[in-house]
């Protein structure tokens, strides 16, 4: 019904989708799997006339098709339901649903009574109960994506992507879009179903393509793999060479995290970072790293456990007070929360180090050049003057900057999320490289990191988390990239189970 | 666990229907409801002091006043709603009042009708120049129309210098106006409501009205389902500057003179009068019918401190200290809802 033949797309120089294929059939639910930044949600957005594909054709019912824009999608029958729905809050569940389609009567007038009975009978074809008269604002999740469902329903969608839908729903809830989805196949429709949970990849699809690097590496039937097949293709790549670095040892324990909860979000979480060690957070987008990260260095709050820096109790919620024990902090978002775009280059190197470089309140010019100008020979930076905005740097370049920022405060625990998320593979190394230097200088270190490779490579110890769990816990020795996905993809317990 | 999903896939119990259906039919007008209440209890304390409040001439009095405002009050909301704001609609309105009211000093025998029109012309011109801005220059409402705010100011001193159209010049055709009424109720009254009525049905009942509110509620989610956002953006600030053109027109006949100074300061009142009048700040709710009865509570409050004999200095601080009821009120009110809704969702059994 759908074709999507060798479609490539790049973003600058990273290459997201090399060679995206799949083929789509009526009345069968296909699943794409892989890992974090297979491609994956390029190809959705591809579907979903967001990006239109450098290279590669679409074909719909045999015939080439293009896709300009959001709206050409739904027209050409794609519906798209994003992990996140897109609903209007203010609005009624039956305006959101027929919003620019709403029935009319005499005089070009919206039909109320007839919007709310159509909306009606399509939940009645869903099986669920939804009032069609209320607003959305408090919707679940769960409810906000039956909406979303009942609108491709509406449009007479042929193709429905649902892009991760069950990433944040309980398991009554997943049970319930399971059935929705297979009235929608008994209908005829095609399904394009995304998820990380291979469980349910088996549950509810016929076919699979498993994506590892922008391009398919297995489209077959799912009938006769095992999850294990799906694992082994997702990560399959050749094992990248660890770096053969001198063996650090740890010394004394510089964080120590004690069953750390914040409801919903992470649950019971402990480890700890010595100095000399790289502790690596693995695990999916969404498995709550960075939120432990964020309540570890004081930005979110949290509801139970402890955080002790060297011996000391961490007061909660205070990232000054993690500043001021020697904690930096080098976040997942670069250019909203590790830089001041606007700002120049040295400016946002001295920011974090402003107390040392002030004289009698007033900020010394001469001490923040030659601040910034050091830290940039010590991790060659790229730049044109230390004065233009940081905005004008590669991304690579600027992460360095973000590195110095804390760097320059000699921090003792340094938490960087996904500091290579991005970066070309020549600054990724220098970046891998500074931050073994680093711990190999003392400094303990927790890195978050979605690249297996990464992973295995700057890890002196790993632990996996998923579902706000830490569900694992390996030694550079130990750790496989099979070991990890399954821990990751939560493989592990049905294997246990 | 499965009681749950098979209890899901029955069909709704007539009884769930008709309780949810009132919960949301009071969660839709709960805001108008709000405001009139509001407005009826404090009429009744003010007429418990001041049995005078509301004999006809100051019922008639308060009509008046209010027009303008609760007009203007309809071209603010329908700005708002779409997450936006025209703070340009008090310089419109000061500079469509002298325009348009000067023709009659400089074309004698003029039909009233036509005086209208230069007005309307006038304010759509406004308008077009600030939607054109925030549609296609994708600057926000804000700053835009903070800078025509200044710039039509400006224009209108320049063109009026020390000048002003005074009474003597006006037709009685024209003053008249504001001052007939069938009943007790003024015509101009009546007109403006059956413009508001018109307006708040627009809102409700066609596709782009709706269109609106969907913008204001989630612009993304807007533009993925298909929605010319900046088309129907546009078209807002043109009708809220139409709207101000047509009500410097009404100004002009009930005032009667017209300097530079006409109608400053008046973008805050009405947005004032909108927010009180349940229409949020920004966007995706409210009623037109709702910013008017906004209008005519703040009005009512202007008269009552006159009937009362309070000083007027009185009126900022009280139209303020309002308005911070009314959004502490909103925030109130929807942090309730949804706290409401989420129940009863969960009642559903998700």
């Amino acid at each position: 019904m759908l074709a999507l033949r060798h479609a490539a797309k790049s973003f600058g120089a990273v290459h997201a989708v090399v060679d995206g294929s799949a083929d789509l059939y009526a009345g069968e639910a296909h699943a794409l799997v892989g890992e974090n930044g297979a491609g994956k949600s390029t190809l959705v957005k591809m579907l979903a006339g967001v990006h239109q594909p450098d290279e590669g054709e679409l074909l719909i019912d045999g015939r080439p098709a293009t896709l300009h824009s959001p709206a050409a999608a739904r027209d050409a029958g794609i519906a798209v339901i994003y992990q996140e729905p897109t609903l209007f809050p203010d609005l009624t569940v039956a305006e959101n649903i027929f919003m620019g389609r709403q029935p009319l009567r005499a005089g070009r007038r919206i039909d109320r009574r007839l919007m709310r009975a159509e909306a009606a009978a399509l939940f009645e074809r869903l099986g669920v109960r939804l009032d069609p008269g209320r607003i959305c604002r408090g919707l679940s999740i769960a409810d906000q994506q039956i909406v979303e469902i009942a609108k491709a329903l509406s449009l007479d969608a042929r193709v429905i992507v649902m892009d991760e839908p069950t990433a944040a729903l309980s398991a009554a809830e997943v049970a319930r879009l399971f059935e929705v989805v297979r009235a929608l196949r008994a209908g005829g429709a095609a399904v394009l179903f995304i998820s990380h949970r291979l469980e349910e990849v088996f549950e509810i699809c016929q076919r699979v393509t498993v994506m590892r690097d922008g391009r398919p590496v297995l489209t077959s039937g799912l009938a006769g793999l095992t999850a294990d097949d799906l694992v082994r293709a997702m990560v399959g790549r050749q094992l990248a060479q660890r770096a053969a670095a001198g063996r650090r040892q740890p010394g004394e324990e510089v964080l120590r995290v004690d069953r750390l909860t914040r409801e919903g979000v992470f649950t019971d979480i402990s480890f700890r970072v010595r100095t000399g060690e790289i502790v690596v957070l693995a695990g999916l987008v969404g498995s709550g790293r960075s939120e432990v990260a964020r309540a570890v260095f004081g930005i979110d709050r949290y509801d139970a456990g402890s955080v002790t820096l060297a011996g000391q109790p961490l007061r909660r919620a205070s990232p000054a007070t993690a500043m001021a024990a020697g904690v930096g902090y080098v976040p997942e978002d670069r250019r909203q929360q590790g830089l001041v775009m606007d700002m120049s280059v040295q400016q946002n190197m001295a920011l974090a180090s402003l107390d040392r470089l002030r004289k009698a309140g007033l900020i010394r010019s001469a001490a923040e050049r030659a601040f910034a100008a050091d830290w940039a020979q010590r991790l060659r930076l790229k730049y044109g003057r230390l004065t233009d905005p940081v905005s004008r740097l590669s991304g690579g370049n600027q992460q360095k900057v973000v590195l110095a920022k804390w760097l320059g405060r000699g921090p003792s625990l340094l938490i960087v999320d996904e500091p290579t998320r991005g970066i070309d593979i020549a600054t990724k190394a220098e970046v891998h490289a500074l931050l073994a230097r680093l711990a190999t200088g003392g400094v303990a270190i927790l890195m978050i990191s979605s690249e297996l490779p990464e992973v295995l490579q700057t890890g002196d110890r790993i632990l996996v988390m998923r579902e706000g769990r830490i569900t694992a816990e390996y030694s550079r020795a130990e750790a496989t990239e099979e070991a990890v996905m399954a821990a990751a993809t939560g493989q592990l317990e049905t294997r246990a189970s | 666990m499965s009681a749950t999903v098979t209890a899901r896939r029955e069909p709704g119990g007539p009884s769930a229907n008709v309780s949810s259906r009132r919960l949301t039919e009071r969660v839709f007008r709960i805001r108008e409801f709000g405001i009139i209440a509001v407005l009826v209890v404090f009429v009744a304390i003010t007429m418990s002091i001041q049995p005078s409040f509301l004999d006809e001439q100051n019922i008639q009095f308060l009509l008046i006043n209010t027009t303008v405002f609760a007009l203007l009050a309809l071209g603010e909301t329908i700005v708002v709603v779409s997450r936006n704001v025209d703070l340009s609609i008090g310089s419109v309105l000061g500079l469509s009042a002298y325009l348009s009211a000067g023709l009659f000093g400089e074309h004698h025998g003029i039909p009233v009708p036509v005086v209208f029109l230069a007005g309307l012309g006038i304010g759509l011109a406004c308008g077009i120049a600030n939607g054109l801005m925030v549609a296609v220059g994708r600057v926000p409402s804000l700053v835009v129309t903070l800078a025509t705010l200044y710039i039509i100011r400006g224009i209108d001193t320049l063109i009026v210098g020390g000048n002003e159209v005074t009474a003597q010049t006006l037709p009685a055709a024209f003053t008249n106006i504001a001052h007939a009424s069938a009943g007790g109720v003024p015509y101009v009254a009546i007109a403006v409501a059956a413009v508001i009525g018109l307006g708040a049905y627009y809102l409700r009942a066609f596709r782009s009205g709706r269109e609106l509110y969907a913008i204001g509620s989630n612009p993304e989610a807007a533009r993925l389902a298909g929605i010319g956002v900046g088309r129907r953006v546009f078209t807002a600030f043109t009708i809220s500057g139409g709207i101000a053109g047509v009500a410097g027109v009404l100004w002009a006949a009930q005032y009667q003179t017209v300097d530079s100074l006409a109608g400053t300061g008046y973008e805050l009142t009405v947005i004032s009068a909108v927010v009180v009048g349940g229409v949020a700040i920004f966007g995706g709710s409210g009623s037109a019918v709702g910013a008017a009865v906004g209008a005519l509570l703040l009005s009512a409050i202007n008269s009552a401190l006159n009937v009362l004999g309070i000083s007027q200095l009185w009126l900022e601080a009280i139209a303020g200290f309002l308005l911070l009821v009314a959004i502490t009120l909103d925030r109130v009110i929807s942090v309730k809802l949804v706290a409401a809704l989420r129940r009863r969702s969960s009642g559903v059994g998700t």
